[in-house]
């Protein structure tokens, strides 16, 4: 049994006819073909997956593509515009809180719930905040010196 | 130094397309016509068993089952270990068939017996539970000591006792002869925790076969695209080099675990061309930490001689290994020549010995993983000599301080076959207790101690052995290959570089850390500079990305090509300028007539080697494009000492890591800001194996209790303090960059210097990793 989906992916209206047990990382990577939101694991721990959903961060892995439909879904590729990088994906730029990358998007979306929820956060909050993204690169050091630079930078933009 | 040139810490080029999603992993990457295979796989550690397809094929979407006998009947060999170890006997190491689908029998929990091909993943997945499996389950051993029992199961019959081979290394009689000197013998028995990599990328592949050329590409995770092809071709015989292409795009973290050539990659790669039709695999994370080499898993007794000043007389260890099920590509030689030729730690100690027994048993293959065998090294020494320290009750940075070997002894020859080439321990030493504030950690101690908490400080004084190698020492020594690497500058017209490099980037820069160097000698604009790699059909014959060999030897055959360069362009211009050659100085990228303004940049050099109107045609070739191979002279040896600081609580067992001090000797740095971001991961995957991870096998049935993110404990954000890292400078001085490598150290430095702190403050030495609450409350509360 097929199921069509319709939702707002980063700002466009898209539709694709899937499977019912299609979960949403499928739905964005198989169907839609924006392969930067990752599939890490397959028990929702990792956290590489992680996109917004009306607003919210959330493990694609753990939602099927029907839940979706109609929901606004933001996804890494719609962070920056006109090729100037997100204050966020900058921040991680400036602070190397990236290696490999394959993390990297899943933890950029869920530090700007983070941040969308508390704009100031404390170094201790964000650690706290990180329990949902697995990260074998970095050790975290950077990662959380980015979040904070980041959140400085947005709280500066307004 | 140009805000761009070596030394600076430039922000990576590599990130943009890896934080707006461009990045281009592989399962990213879709073929037209692409099929999907799943691998059915053993549910048990040792079984025999029969298999039959025939329901499978049947079902909807199904393409095709294959079986080990499939693999035979294509007269495909099985995966090989690429190391020969010579024994105390004289005999080569046991090599048991490692087909590429179990054919009769299975070793271990996860092993394939079978792949199914269809039209989706999911049809795939489907169908594979309809293949028929008739298991007769065996019991099964799991423990590398256990294995050693004259009762134990065998895991395969041409080696019998499990025994792969038993090795030494160093004088034994005049170890021997130190101990009866001895004036202390301290002796521990160690155990280091088996490993599961976790690189957050899964493996993955993705076979395509162009029948029209005869020609497979194989896309596949993996740090040495070249191995993987020269394994795939002369080994397992699936097709000539020529006809193989090898394709690493972006990968997910390797760290060891993607240098291996496995049965998922060749198996896709083949079913391609049986199929005509791209195969794509992506492991499954539960795949993962079933299939993915481990690492470690040493059970260790060691003795430390010491006279009555402390200084130390003789080091004496026997180490029995888990290699697992077969012989992973360089199981062999982890155990044995990356361990044991370490022994020598940072100390003049007079006699050292070491007898290794690699075993297999009934569990996943164990290979290199960050550090290889050098964590498992530093976790002996550094716990032996913290614990001396302890026994002759001095100070344990004293003890190191009196049996370093001093910055004037280099080079030093060891006990243990290695040369170290260069190397100030007192000195980083020094840096550490500056940055942990050793003179406060009493008063420290005392206010942890005021709420409750027991405090204790822990060292790391550790070596390593980076930079693998000269292709001559190693090939006495057992490898199969050459350990060199390849690289290729090449100017464009108008005057931007490529540079093809073997060193696969997956996660450490590259791109960026060699654009620093070719911008930094040719004088061209960082941004004008590419850096190719992971492409077989692009990059020259290469080694690639372990060991933190990258800069150490990759960045030395770039720095090779680019005097190539710097020679030809120098005649160029001479012959442009009117000037003789050795008139003409080469400085910030400009070709200048000694003691004259007349000069030419290296961009209108470029133009004219490849426009050659006016050239030197009878001398030179047309055309600016140099390839230059690198041997290294020797191993480098990075070395530092890391101090940690912990505090425990006595009511949980909780130990909470409050203090980080790294301090480094790489050489030479190309980049900072890159080095310290693989200290700071390094130290994480460290303080993991000391407090978290640990991979279970149950005793009896050999199944693996740690299968899952949800099992197995990986570190988390929220159990860091923050890292604080220094590093010194003593050059490298047999590589042209005077470069060490950072890669491995803090993931070599960590365990021992996190124990050591956590013995020190719960006041015994009887705790294994990983130092969980629960065993850390049942050591302190052993009376109880």
């Amino acid at each position: 049994m097929t199921v069509t989906v319709s939702m707002t992916l980063n700002g466009k209206k898209v539709s694709a006819e899937v499977e019912e047990r299609t979960l949403l990382v499928s739905l964005l990577r198989d169907h839609l073909r924006h392969t930067g939101t990752h599939v890490g694991c397959d028990t929702s721990q990792c956290g590489a997956c992680v996109v917004h959903v009306n607003g919210k961060s959330v493990k694609s892995c753990t939602l099927l593509a029907a839940q979706a439909d109609g929901a606004h879904v933001l996804t890494i590729e719609g962070l920056a515009k006109n090729g100037e990088l997100h204050p966020m994906q900058e921040a991680f730029r400036d602070n190397h809180g990236l290696q490999c990358g394959f993390c990297t998007p899943g933890v950029v979306m869920s530090a700007l719930d983070l941040v969308a929820q508390t704009p100031d956060p404390s170094e201790r909050e964000v650690r706290g905040w990180l329990e949902g993204n697995l990260c074998r690169c970095t050790g975290y050091h950077n990662i959380v010196k980015s979040i904070l630079a980041g959140a400085k930078a947005m709280r500066k933009g307004g | 130094m140009t805000d761009t040139g070596i030394g600076a810490s430039v922000r990576r080029k590599e990130d943009y397309r890896f934080l707006t999603g461009k990045g281009r992993y592989l399962d990213d990457i879709n073929l037209p016509g692409q099929c999907y295979a799943y691998f059915v796989r053993s549910p048990h550690a040792h079984a025999t068993f029969t298999i039959a397809s025939g329901k499978a094929e049947k079902e909807p979407g199904v393409i095709a089952v294959f079986t080990g006998a499939d693999i035979v009947k294509a007269g495909l060999g099985g995966l090989i270990c690429g190391w020969v170890i010579t024994g105390k006997n004289g005999e080569p190491h046991k090599a048991p068939l490692h087909p590429l689908l179990a054919i009769d029998t299975v070793r271990y929990v996860g092993d394939p017996v079978a792949v199914v091909i269809a039209e989706s993943h999911a049809q795939a997945k489907d169908a594979a539970e309809k293949v028929e499996v008739k298991y007769e389950p065996k019991p099964a051993v799991t423990s590398p000591t256990a294995a050693l029992d004259k009762s134990a199961p065998q895991v395969h019959h041409d080696a019998p006792g499990n025994l792969c081979y038993d090795w030494e290394i160093g004088d034994r009689a005049a170890t021997d002869a130190a101990f009866k000197k001895a004036h202390h013998v301290t002796k521990l028995k160690l155990v280091n925790n088996r490993l599961i990599p976790n690189a957050i990328e899964p493996r993955a592949a993705l076979g395509d076969y162009n029948s029209g050329t005869d020609e497979i590409t194989l896309y596949t995770t993996s740090q040495n695209p070249h191995v993987a092809r020269l394994v795939i071709s002369a080994f397992i015989q699936l097709t000539p080099e020529h006809k193989l292409r090898v394709v690493a795009p972006d990968i997910g973290g390797g760290f060891g675990s993607k240098i291996f050539i496995y049965s998922e990659e060749t198996v896709s790669a083949w079913a391609a061309r049986e199929l005509k039709r791209p195969v794509k695999w992506t492991a499954e994370r539960s795949e993962s930490f079933m299939t993915d080499a481990h690492g470690r898993d040493h059970v260790s007794h060691a003795e430390l001689a010491l006279d009555k000043n402390g200084k130390f007389l003789g080091l004496k260890v026997s180490t029995v290994a888990n290699l697992g099920a077969y012989l992973s590509t360089f199981a062999t030689c982890v155990p044995t020549y990356l361990y044991a030729t370490l022994m020598q730690g940072q100390y003049t100690t007079e006699a050292v010995y070491c007898e290794v027994k690699g075993v297999f048993t009934h569990t996943t293959p164990v290979d290199a993983l960050r550090g290889a065998g050098r964590p498992e090294a530093t976790y002996v020494v550094e716990r032996m000599v913290e614990q001396a320290a302890r026994d002759m009750k001095m100070d344990a940075a004293k003890l190191r301080r009196i049996n370093f070997i001093p910055s004037d002894a280099f080079p030093y020859q060891t006990q243990v076959a290695l040369q170290y080439d260069s190397g100030n321990y007192a000195g980083s030493m020094d840096q550490a207790l500056e940055l942990i504030d050793y003179k406060g950690f009493a008063k420290r101690k005392e206010q942890s101690k005021a709420s409750g908490r027991l405090r204790g400080i822990g060292f790391s004084a550790y070596i390593e052995a980076c930079g693998i190698a000269p292709s001559a020492v190693v090939g006495s020594l057992g490898a199969g290959v050459g350990l060199y690497e390849s690289a290729e500058v090449r100017f464009n017209p108008t005057g931007n570089v490529t540079v093809f490099t073997g060193s696969h980037s997956h996660g450490q820069g590259h791109e960026t850390t060699f654009a620093q160097l070719v911008s930094d000698k040719l004088g061209v604009p960082f941004d004008n500079i590419e850096v190719v790699h992971g492409d077989t059909a692009r990059i020259p014959f290469a080694m690639g990305t372990y060991g933190s060999r990258s800069l150490a030897v990759g960045g030395s055959a770039i720095a090779k090509a680019i005097d190539k360069i710097v020679a030809k362009g120098r005649k160029i211009a001479a012959h442009t300028l009117e000037a003789a050659e050795e008139d003409i100085e080469f400085l910030d990228g400009n070709f200048t007539v000694k003691g004259t303004d007349k000069k030419m940049d290296i961009a209108s050099v470029a133009f004219s080697a490849y426009v050659p109107h006016n050239y030197p045609s009878d001398e030179l070739e047309p055309g600016l494009d140099e390839s230059a191979f690198y041997d290294p002279a020797n191993f480098t040896f990075p070395a530092g000492t890391h101090v940690c600081e912990v505090e425990v609580d006595p009511e949980t067992g909780t130990v909470d890591v409050v203090k980080w001090a790294a301090a480094d000797d790489f050489g030479n740095l190309v980049n900072p800001m890159i080095v310290e971001g693989q200290v700071h991961g390094g130290v994480a995957h460290g303080v993991g194996q000391a407090l978290l991870e640990g991979c279970q096998y149950e005793t009896d049935s050999g199944q693996l209790l740690t299968g899952s993110f949800m099992d197995y404990s990986m570190p988390r954000a929220d159990i860091f303090p923050d890292i604080q890292v220094v590093t010194q400078v003593t050059p490298c001085p047999h590589n042209p960059l005077g470069v060490k490598g950072c890669g491995e150290a803090g993931a070599i430095a960590a365990p021992a210097a996190l124990i050591n702190a956590i013995t020190d403050a719960i006041g015994t030495s009887n705790i294994t990793m990983p130092a969980t609450p629960e065993k850390v409350w049942r050591a302190l509360n052993a009376g109880r």
